[in-house]
């Protein structure tokens, strides 16, 4: 080490970055002779230089540090529920494994489950699992609501900094500002005045909830200047607790200039089984059903309408019929659907709704006739019909008394207290196996009450007996995964064994359904686990 | 100590893993499903887990592991009856995983007799490699003087690498810098594989890194310069080693990369772990853990070593303090110790490390320089700092002053950035890192509030 450079001047660096990228055949180094000895002469005063700016170095200036995130009240996450979080986060789709489930649960589906006992308990997610929380919200549009919920303005504070989490700003009514809250009408009023259109609907959407006369006279003092599409959501939104004070509202809107916005007014309205429309209606079908007691048996008759006058149309019925279907069958549907159900048995001899069901009808009207009350009776929420159309669950595949399908059914059974839709279903697969259970099953709630578990489980245990694969039943076992309370693992450990196969089995099936059996009960107990992991001490 | 305090957290245990699929695989079996006659037990220092895994076949695995191994090991021990050449398996994984996650999983019992097998064998085979270790030191001191040829042979062969090192910087400064960008990358390559021969792999590895630097983007030719004069001042400290002072010159005969072996007394303190990162090779994966003594202030570096597929033996979650003693390496601004004796099984801690300025994070880090003139970073915590978006870039900048230190553009890239990012919430934190001139990289932060370590690696 000979050179010693004079003043450490950014100068001299400067000059022996140059003379290193021209070479020293080009450029002689300041302070060294040329020739042969020159490289080195520069190596030595560049690496001098080089210790001498990098032990000098100062930090810098500061930059304009960012707003900080607001606070959250909620309580933090007990310490286990916090690793059982990183650990269902690790889980995610793409970090490798696949192929085969085995006996291993899939964590990744558990992921809705915990977010949803978190937010119900009310939970502040720690904030070093934000960045893989959004990460998951991100690729499962499915998990965003909830995983927002539970990572709080803290998240919404990281989007407005990565790009990447933009979609939580706009999954969130106002971008992530909070909604006006009930005392502050003027900003309820700025926002409704000069929001976005979806800001709009959702502070529309969130006063309904809280003061649902309120929202309908926001609504009403702009309406005559809303386009007609953001009419028909706004006036959607009025779905949400509607009563009786609505009707002179949606009267009026039965007059709208947009065919839509007066269809959704008049379905609105039937749905209010008091209002002068249902009223109107009722009249209307109430002629073209009658009771024919000539018969043996009384049967019912129908005369369907002979044509779609201005009144009709005016209170919501559509009269150009879709291709295929009869006009005057298309008429007396939406006359039958908009009649309140509460005036069937009056006209028809004081019967309750199971014996009119039960009635004969002439003509091939039934399915008809059926299928527009089934549509009344969800519409209305009403369960004494509901019970009614529905019939007992062991009633043969496709010919209960409503003769409605298997999704008809599924609305129908959302209008029952939660036991008897459990209970119905549990009817139902007991006698007709899971292979139509599905759509039933995805309309009780969860965990399953105890006949509906148990009857789940029979069934699988049937399924695996009759020979099959597990995977024809993949759907439901998923459904179980999630949905069977976890009290029910006891009941599967006598299905863990591999069966003896018989000889018309499918090969190698019953040890299939060991595992997944062994995969359903591991499952279970995990989710109680993760259920006690939420209880503070 | 209670049990519940000395398990480990998911995190923790997922650390251990060697790779990312073996990470998810490990957590799927992170349940009590698949597993059978699980239990724990725990005799004085020492705890083992164990427990049968079905997997597809028809024999479960059997699966054990000693927790927190003797005092006198230096890492968890696996052992597992599967066949994945994965080191530890998912399945030693997956019974950390049910470990550290369920209270009642694994019984305290009496281990079956596969299991006490392998851990008694366990036991004496420490004994058997002190023996071993005193024959085959017994052997060196025999022949003092084959050794002493072996090590002047191959100095002799990095001192002909050296010189002909700098015969190729030399060229290089001659024809000018702007040549080696177009120069292939084989060159330098090539070069490195002369060092390697040279059995220099210090120099070697800096030489592979200057290939690299034409392709780094603006600003390259003065990086270029700078880490062609710190290898030409490394070469020339080998070179005239014997003028230098007897601390540097262990520091340069480190840096060339001949093995060292630690010479200071062993110091005993409760060593809370700062943080542990892998820096993954195709052939070898190098395991950093910092080590901050809570009595003695030191910090200290623990180096380890896996073959590829392998995670490094040792092992220390961040966040929990070791009773343990440490011996330095020799060279002054050296940080690199061994783990000697342990005392106890790692505990958690409320412990942090105090923290500096950034100014004095700037300053420790030119004071190390003298010592070492080829240090890239030193190890910090920096009190109260607040991550800052800083155009394309990011900085920590002090909450309570005007001045900031930037990040490393790799630091700043990694997804954990988010993890501090989130951590902060725009509020001051305390972070454990490396401050050099490249930047700083945040490893470990805590919140101002409670909270445990966070780790950022």
């Amino acid at each position: 080490m000979t050179a010693t450079p004079a003043l450490p001047t950014p100068a001299a660096w400067e000059d022996l970055v140059t003379a290193a990228l021209l070479g020293t055949d080009r450029r002689t180094p300041p302070g060294a002779a040329p020739g042969r000895a020159a490289p080195k002469a520069l190596l030595d005063a560049a690496a001098a230089e080089t210790v001498r700016r990098r032990a000098g170095l100062r930090p810098g200036r500061a930059a304009r540090p960012p707003e900080p995130a607001p606070g959250d009240p909620r309580p933090a996450l007990p310490a286990p529920a916090t690793r059982r979080l990183a650990l269902l986060l690790a889980d995610r789709p793409g970090a490798g494994g696949g192929g085969r489930r085995g006996t291993a649960p899939d964590l990744m589906e558990l992921l809705p489950q915990w977010l949803a006992t978190a937010n119900a308990h009310g939970f502040a997610a720690p904030a070093e699992a934000l960045p893989a929380l959004l990460d998951a919200a991100r690729g499962r549009t499915d998990l965003r609501p909830a995983a927002l919920e539970f990572a709080g303005p803290r998240a919404l504070w990281l989007a407005r900094l990565n790009p990447d989490w933009r979609f939580a700003l706009r999954g969130t009514p106002g971008g992530g500002t909070a909604l006006p809250g009930p005392q502050e009408t003027e900003r309820t009023e700025a926002l409704w005045q000069e929001g976005l259109f979806a800001e709009r609907v959702a502070l529309l959407a969130s006063l309904r909830a809280r003061d649902p006369d309120a929202a309908r006279e926001l609504l009403a003092r702009t309406w005559p200047t809303e386009r007609a599409e953001d009419r028909l959501m706004f006036l959607d939104s009025l779905r949400t607790g509607l009563g009786a004070r609505d009707e002179p509202f949606l009267e009026q809107a039965l007059a709208d200039r947009s065919r839509n916005v007066r269809a959704t007014a008049a379905e609105l309205l039937s749905a209010l089984p008091g209002s002068a429309l249902a009223a109107r209606m009722a009249v209307r079908a109430a002629s073209c059903v009658a009771v024919d007691r000539t018969q043996d048996t009384p049967t019912l008759v129908v005369e369907a309408p002979h044509e779609c006058d201005a009144a009709m149309e005016r209170d919501g019925v559509t009269a150009k019929a879709p291709t295929g279907r009869g006009e005057r069958s298309w008429w007396f549907g939406q006359l039958v659907e908009a009649t309140p159900l509460t005036a069937w048995p009056a006209r028809l001899g004081g019967r309750t709704p199971e014996q009119i069901v039960a009635l004969p009808v002439a003509d091939d009207w039934l399915n008809e006739l059926h299928a527009a009350w089934c549509r009344a009776a969800v519409r209305q929420r009403n369960a004494d019909w509901s019970r009614a159309l529905l019939g007992a669950p062991s009633a043969p595949g496709a010919g209960g008394p409503g003769a409605v399908s298997l999704a008809e059914r599924a609305k129908l059974l959302g209008t029952l207290p939660a036991a008897e839709r459990a209970g119905w279903v549990a009817g139902f697969i007991a006698v007709h196996g899971l292979s139509e259970a599905f759509q039933l099953l995805g309309v009780c709630a969860v965990p399953w009450a105890e006949p509906l578990g148990r009857s789940v489980v029979d069934a699988l245990n049937i399924a695996r007996d009759a020979g099959s694969y597990p995977w024809s039943f993949s759907g439901v076992m998923g459904l179980a995964e999630r949905c069977l309370n976890p009290s029910e693992a006891a009941r599967l450990d006598a299905l863990l064994a591999v069966p003896d196969e018989p000889e018309d089995a499918s090969p190698g099936a019953g040890g299939y359904w060991a595992e997944a059996f062994q995969r359903l009960g591991t499952t279970l107990r995990l989710r109680a686990v993760m259920a006690e992991e939420f209880r503070t001490t | 100590m209670t049990q519940q305090g000395v398990r480990w957290t998911a995190d923790q245990v997922l650390a251990l893993a060697p790779d990312i699929a073996s990470r998810t695989a490990g957590g799927e079996l992170g349940a009590a499903g698949p597993w059978s006659e699980t239990g724990s037990s725990e005799e004085g220092e020492e705890r083992a887990v164990w427990g049968l895994c079905k997997g597809s076949g028809g024999t479960p695995y059997r699966t054990v592991v000693e927790v927190v191994a003797a005092p006198s090991a230096t890492a968890p021990a696996y052992h597992c009856s599967c066949p994945s050449r994965k080191f530890p398996c998912k399945h030693a994984l997956g019974l950390l995983l049910l470990w550290s996650g369920e209270e009642a999983a694994l019984p305290a019992g009496r281990a079956p007799d596969w299991a006490r097998e392998w851990i008694e064998g366990r036991r004496s085979r420490p004994q058997e490699k002190r023996a071993a270790d005193t024959a085959s030191s017994a052997s060196g001191a025999a022949d003092p003087e084959a050794a002493r040829r072996r090590a002047e042979r191959r100095a002799e062969r990095i001192t002909a690498g050296a010189t002909e090192l700098e015969q190729r910087l030399s060229d290089l400064l001659r024809s000018g810098l702007a040549t080696a960008e177009q120069a292939a990358y084989g060159l330098w390559e090539e070069t490195a594989a002369r060092m390697v021969d040279a059995q220099a792999s210090g120099l070697a590895s800096r030489v592979r890194e200057l290939g690299a630097i034409p392709a780094s983007g603006p600003g390259w030719p003065v990086r270029l310069l700078e880490e062609c004069a710190l290898l030409h001042l490394l070469d020339q400290g080998w070179l005239h080693r014997e003028r230098l002072p007897q601390a540097l010159a262990a520091t340069v005969r480190t840096r060339v990369g001949l093995p060292s072996s630690p010479t200071g007394p062993p110091v005993r303190d409760h060593w809370l772990v700062l943080a542990q990162y892998d820096t993954p090779d195709p052939k070898l994966t190098t395991r950093r853990i910092w080590l901050h003594g809570l009595a003695s202030g030191r910090t200290a570096l623990l180096l380890s070593y896996g073959p590829a597929g392998r995670a490094p033996d040792l092992a220390l979650p961040v966040g929990l303090a070791l009773d343990a003693e440490l011996s330095a390496h020799p060279g002054t601004g050296q940080q690199r110790a061994s783990l000697g004796e342990r005392f106890a099984p790692p505990a958690p801690t409320d412990t942090r490390p105090p923290g500096v300025s950034t100014a004095q994070a700037a300053a420790l880090y030119g004071e190390a320089l003298r010592d070492d003139p080829w240090l890239d970073a030193v190890p910090v915590t920096l009190d109260d700092v607040v991550p800052t978006p800083d155009g394309d870039s990011w900085q920590l900048a002090e909450a309570a002053g005007d001045t900031a230190l930037p990040l490393t553009p790799g630091a700043a890239a990694r997804p954990s950035l988010w993890r501090l990012v989130a951590l902060s919430g725009g509020a001051p934190v305390k972070v454990f890192g490396e401050c050099g001139h490249r930047g700083f990289t945040p490893l470990t932060a805590w919140s101002t509030g409670p909270g445990e370590a966070v780790p950022l690696c």
